[in-house]
């Protein structure tokens, strides 16, 4: 009778644990948060976007955006990015997919941006072809939102996964926004770029570490 | 042995002065400050629906409350030191069992009566889909409502413009046209008195008649995702018709380039599947 009251608890005990491991493990995967640059030039933030993962993601295949630094070398997987309240915070979006198109036309323009514009490969503009979206940096509560065109599809030296080069195909997208006050703000991604899903809205699209986070101003 | 009060009379009296009481203050102090308040006719509409409901359902409420409390009071045990003894057997009353059932018919029937005509007066601001049953006289200002995960925005056919904020013209009717580009959304402003479902390929149609200028939010009312419960945006009924104007130059002018790209105005989009998407 003990040794059978005994075989009960420890099972009981054993599943207790496992529950609990597994409820920690899945609260502490929270994506990790990256601090802009502070530079003599201001506050700036590098970010890139890759049709695939690092090969050592858990998603390996999803598109993604991740952290670098100005000469694209640095770069992590995190997309919680803590920028300084009342500044104006410089952007550089190294882009290395492809155009998915935009769902909405009315998202190729850009808003919310220092001058309601944005550079691609250094030229200025403020919207681009809707069928040429690969991505959209888009914080809606702040009213910002900015897209991001796609590689040509017969570009040389595609980039499939993180971490990718600047040497490898890919547009440079830059933009200045003004923080206001402190707070969490979420951003995402308009284009319905996750490959393999239903219309393009799961996977990645659903889950903040890939093409969604937030934007923690302090 | 103790008489027994006549039971039904008291209950009666007590009941009737519990209404004078109660269905006053319900009427005339709570009900008035009700959501979704008097921000437009539907709105209005449903504080007024959402006033007979109360009024109606508060004898019934207070029935039942204080027939559970007058039992409780009434019948106790008490003699607590003696024995506990059973109480008189329970028999049917074939006169309050006729009286509940004509009570209760008749509020349910009065209400499905109350509930149809009111829904045919104006639409009470719901979505009627695509071939609304109840149109409101008088000329609409067509605004196209389309959810996206996870914004919506607005489209103003009449003028040729499409923006991620809704403001409206005061004392003007409003023809809502909801839909979405990917999944199930719903529409609501609440203080508007409007909540349509917006539906991928389907044109929703809901009315609202503004009154003056107010402020007032719009909510994604239907789980659609990961950001659903940050799917939400300001919106306001403008102080004027000239302010609205006014409002509508400045946004023509801030969206100037996407306006170029918008696809033909349709009551419906459903664009199909393109790259990565399909």
């Amino acid at each position: 009778m003990a040794k059978r009251s005994l075989l009960v608890l420890s099972v009981a005990l054993a599943t207790l644990v496992g529950i609990a491991a597994y409820l920690f493990l899945y609260l502490a995967n929270v994506p990790g948060s990256a601090r802009a640059a502070q530079t003599s030039s201001g506050v700036n933030l590098y970010l890139a976007t890759v049709p695939a993962a690092a090969a050592n993601d858990p998603h390996p295949t999803w598109v993604s955006y991740y952290v670098t630094n100005k000469q694209d070398t640095n770069w992590q997987h995190k997309t919680t990015f803590v920028v300084p309240a009342n500044s104006l915070v410089h952007v550089t979006v190294y882009q290395y997919d492809g155009a998915s198109g935009l769902r909405n036309p009315f998202i190729s323009q850009a808003s919310g941006t220092v001058g309601g514009t944005f550079t691609l490969n250094g030229k200025t503009m403020n919207a681009i072809d809707p069928a040429n979206a690969s991505h959209v940096f888009a914080l809606p509560q702040l009213g910002i939102s900015v897209p991001l065109a796609g590689v040509a599809s017969n570009a040389k030296d595609q980039c499939p996964n993180a971490p990718c080069t600047l040497s490898q195909a890919h547009m440079t997208i830059t933009f200045t926004i003004k923080t206001g006050a402190a707070g969490l703000y979420r951003w995402q991604c308009f284009v319905p770029c996750a490959a393999g899903y239903i219309d393009g809205f799961g996977g990645p699209m659903q889950s903040i570490g890939y093409m969604d986070g937030y934007l923690k101003v302090v | 042995m103790r008489s027994e009060p006549n039971h039904m009379r008291r209950f009666v009296a007590l009941w009737l002065l519990a209404n004078a009481i109660m269905l006053p203050i319900v009427i005339f102090v709570l009900a008035p400050g009700m959501p979704p308040g008097n921000g437009t006719e539907q709105a209005a509409g449903q504080v007024v629906d959402n006033t007979v409901l109360l009024a109606l359902s508060t004898p019934v409420a207070l029935g039942v409350l204080l027939f559970l409390g007058y039992t409780i009071w009434a019948f106790r045990e008490r003699n607590l030191d003696g024995p506990v003894l059973d109480g008189p057997a329970v028999t049917g009353n074939s006169s309050v069992q006729m009286w509940w059932l004509i009570t209760t018919t008749a509020l349910v029937l009065f209400l499905a009566g109350f509930g149809s005509v009111r829904l045919l007066e104006d639409g009470s601001g719901g979505g009627q889909g695509p071939s609304p049953l109840v149109v409101p006289s008088g000329k609409a200002l067509q605004v196209q409502v389309i959810g996206q995960q996870w914004q919506f925005t607005y489209r103003y056919p009449a003028y040729g413009l499409e923006t991620n904020s809704l403001v409206l013209p005061p004392d003007t009717l409003v023809e809502f046209h909801v839909t979405s580009l990917d999944v199930i959304h719903s529409f609501w402003a609440y203080q508007l008195g409007v909540k349509a479902d917006a539906n991928p390929g389907v044109d929703n149609i809901a009315y609202v008649e503004t009154r003056g200028p107010l402020s007032f939010e719009v909510r994604c009312a239907e789980l659609c995702g990961v950001w659903h419960g940050y799917m939400y945006n300001p919106g306001k009924v403008a102080s004027s018709k000239a302010a609205f104007a006014s409002w509508i130059q400045s946004q023509q002018q801030k969206y100037s380039a996407a306006s170029k790209v918008l696809p033909p105005y349709s009551h419906t989009y459903f664009p199909g599947p393109n790259g990565r998407s399909g």
